[in-house]
């Protein structure tokens, strides 16, 4: 049973720490808390119903038109939201903020009306695959999130610390003039950063669609404040803090459930994020953005 | 405050006015309607329903089973039945006003509506002031029959659908251990689960553990797992569809067997889409069920289908079988009178309807063997 809980646990903290990746990296670059990333994710999810249940494709396609589209809302979030405020005179340092607000109400709204209210079941053979050992029934999915979640942060962190567009990246998030006139393509970079973040988001959307079966249209919200959380609590701009800071909420949430009360999951979960922050303000792993 | 005492003057005033035009004009009406003749009772029946706005599908679906009980009782002869509908949009203020002006006209014996039980708690106060029976069709909530004695319903309260479920449960699968999950953000299912715990205390059931979820969330493994673990012959479960399908899909992936019993909220086709062969084994009690075999249920849904283009929901059903007692209790009456229809409907006892055999309580609520389903085989069936 505790090996069970222990697997719910693990999956859960992997798709929040996939999500917070998103969030570390678009806040350790632009300094920006792009709120519409949970919005992204469930269009993510979306794609992937749309794909593999109305058009009965396979799963890989609908992998790559999630990754497409959501790659395709990131570029679109960052021209017409980011880009216009950055630099301007007068915008307010909140403007960004308040404008991803707006997206993501916009998106929540979009979909209600694209893909209907309510639950959407994600049919994917792929989602049936398990194995039993013991009286313990691990399914697939939950070792693929697992691992995907290890695999994205490794990439992430090494092409922010080794490649040369991950330099350019860190650059950026150090000072957007200063890199600029060092020859950095600052424009490109950031546009490069929200457009992987978003697809993150969609690949998260489709693991979460497959792992729980059900997609709807107010998914983004809650899981966005997660990551939230989760990127404050592993330290702003992060990429192992997110990793461990979404794996922590993950066991944290499964653990109140099976030693608790399941009607305080949240509440305890997020006093402990409280307790762990007023003893490390930075952050478990606090600095600007680092590999 | 001052704005509205002078709001609530002009209403008085206003309505006052109402009332006397109503008086002037209804004694040369007074003759011919709203009195018996020749051993027919001629009646008007006040409607107030949802019928535009976004609830508006309800107010169709009431209205639609309205006409036809009305144009099957005033071909039998006995009674002559004239509906007065009033549009309430979902609305209290709209209700309220829709009501009034049906109480203000003489004519209007009896009322049936409003839809929302929010609206029924509004006017169901004023019709009892008024001394005008009034009767839910679709009014579900704790508490509207005790408002007063001219105020009736003919909804199933969940709090009678909820233990008939549990009831037959039990007797199938003689079951003694149960757990209990239900969604704690929302009035509905906590109040679905307050009867829950109840029925399940009263039947000396064991309640293993009791687990909550949050509207919207998408992962129940913690919840379910800890379940499992306990293994209970049952699960009731107090959920909304849209929730509940996706708990019983993640709960058969992870080998839980076991049945489940919801309330109403947990009552839709839906669960079937959404959870497919996982939905198999939920257990419902509903007021209505379109498939049973009776001839009754089966020339209204033939009736229904033929005249609408649609298979009448429970809401359509409902308000059918409303017009009916109101009928019976107007023939009993033996002529249109506010009390003599009052006495009359609190008297009705073992209606035969197709919703089953009806009676009201001293209250005026709901008293029937509700029909409990199971779903089997992906679409739902009569439980035995």
């Amino acid at each position: 049973m505790l090996i069970e809980q222990l697997i719910n646990g693990i999956t859960l903290g992997s798709i929040y720490a996939i999500v917070a990746l998103g969030f570390t990296l678009v806040f350790g670059v632009l300094g920006i808390i792009n709120m519409a990333h949970g919005e992204i994710f469930m269009f993510g999810a979306f794609i992937g119903v749309v794909v593999t249940s109305t058009f009965k494709g396979p799963l890989w396609l609908a992998f790559l038109a999630a990754i497409a589209v959501t790659a395709a809302m990131g570029y679109l979030l960052e021209r017409f939201a980011l880009r216009p405020l950055r630099n301007k005179q007068g915008v307010s340092h909140l403007a960004p903020l308040i404008s991803t607000i707006g997206v993501s109400i916009l998106l929540e709204n979009l979909s209600h009306h694209i893909f209907g209210p309510g639950n959407h079941p994600f049919r994917a053979s792929f989602a049936e695959i398990s194995f039993q050992i013991g009286s313990i029934t691990v399914y697939l999915v939950q070792i693929v999130i697992f691992v995907i979640s290890v695999l994205l942060m490794y990439a992430l962190s090494f092409w922010l610390g080794k490649t040369k567009a991950g330099k350019a990246l860190r650059a950026t998030a150090e000072n957007l003039e200063t890199a600029s006139l060092l020859g950095v393509d600052v424009k490109r970079t950031i546009t490069m950063t929200v457009i992987i973040a978003s697809a993150m988001g969609g690949i998260a959307g489709i693991l979460v669609g497959m792992a729980f079966n059900s997609v709807t249209p107010q998914m983004g919200l809650s899981i966005g404040l997660k990551g939230l959380a989760i990127i404050i609590l592993g330290g702003m701009g992060n990429v192992k803090g997110a990793m461990a800071g979404g794996l922590i909420l993950g066991l944290a949430e499964t653990f109140v459930v099976v030693y608790g009360d399941s009607g305080y999951k949240d509440a305890i979960a997020f006093a402990a994020i409280i307790i762990i922050l007023l003893i490390r303000p930075q952050g478990l792993f606090g600095q600007k953005i680092s590999a | 405050m001052r704005k509205q005492l002078k709001k609530f003057a002009q209403f008085t005033a206003l309505s006052s006015l109402l009332v006397l035009s109503a008086c002037g004009g209804n004694q040369a009406a007074g003759d011919e309607d709203g009195e018996s003749s020749g051993g027919v009772v001629k009646a008007d029946i006040g409607v107030i329903s949802y019928i535009s706005g976004p609830g508006a599908a309800y107010g169709e679906a009431i209205t639609n089973g309205l006409k036809l009980a009305q144009e099957e009782i005033n071909g039998k002869g006995e009674v002559k039945i004239n509906l007065v509908v009033e549009d309430s949009a979902g609305k209290q203020d709209q209700a309220l006003t829709a009501a009034q002006k049906l109480m203000n006209s003489e004519n209007v014996t009896g009322i049936i509506g409003p839809t929302l039980s929010t609206e029924m708690n509004v006017v169901g106060p004023e019709a009892d002031l008024n001394g005008v029976p009034i009767m839910g069709t679709s009014t579900t909530a704790e508490g509207i029959p005790q408002i007063g004695d001219y105020v009736f319903r003919n909804s199933l309260p969940e709090a009678l659908a909820i233990p008939a479920a549990i009831d037959k449960a039990i007797e199938k699968y003689d079951a003694k251990k149960v757990a209990i999950l239900y969604g704690n953000d929302d009035v509905f299912t906590k109040s679905g689960y307050d009867t829950m715990k109840k029925a399940a205390e009263e039947k000396g059931l064991e309640i293993l553990t009791t687990e909550t979820f949050q509207k919207g969330q998408s992962d129940y493994n913690a919840q379910l797992t800890k379940i499992k673990g306990l293994k209970p012959d049952l699960i009731l479960a107090s959920a909304l569809y849209n929730e509940g399908a996706v708990i019983m899909d993640q709960a058969r992936k992870m080998g839980i067997d076991v049945p489940f019993v919801g309330g109403n909220g947990f009552n839709s086709p839906e669960v079937i889409n959404i959870a497919g062969d996982a939905a198999n084994g939920l257990i419902v009690a509903t007021p209505w069920f379109g498939e049973k075999e009776d001839d009754k249920v089966k020339e209204f849904v033939s009736k229904y289908e033929k005249e609408y283009g649609k298979k009448p929901d429970q809401f359509a059903a409902q308000a059918y079988d409303a017009l009916y007692i109101m009928a019976e209790a107007l023939k009993n009456a033996g002529e249109a009178d506010r009390d003599a229809l009052r006495d009359a409907l609190a008297e009705v006892k073992g209606f035969n309807g197709i919703l089953g055999e009806f009676s009201f309580d001293e209250e005026g609520d709901v008293v029937m063997d509700p029909t409990v389903l199971v779903i089997e085989g992906g679409a739902f069936k009569e439980f035995n």
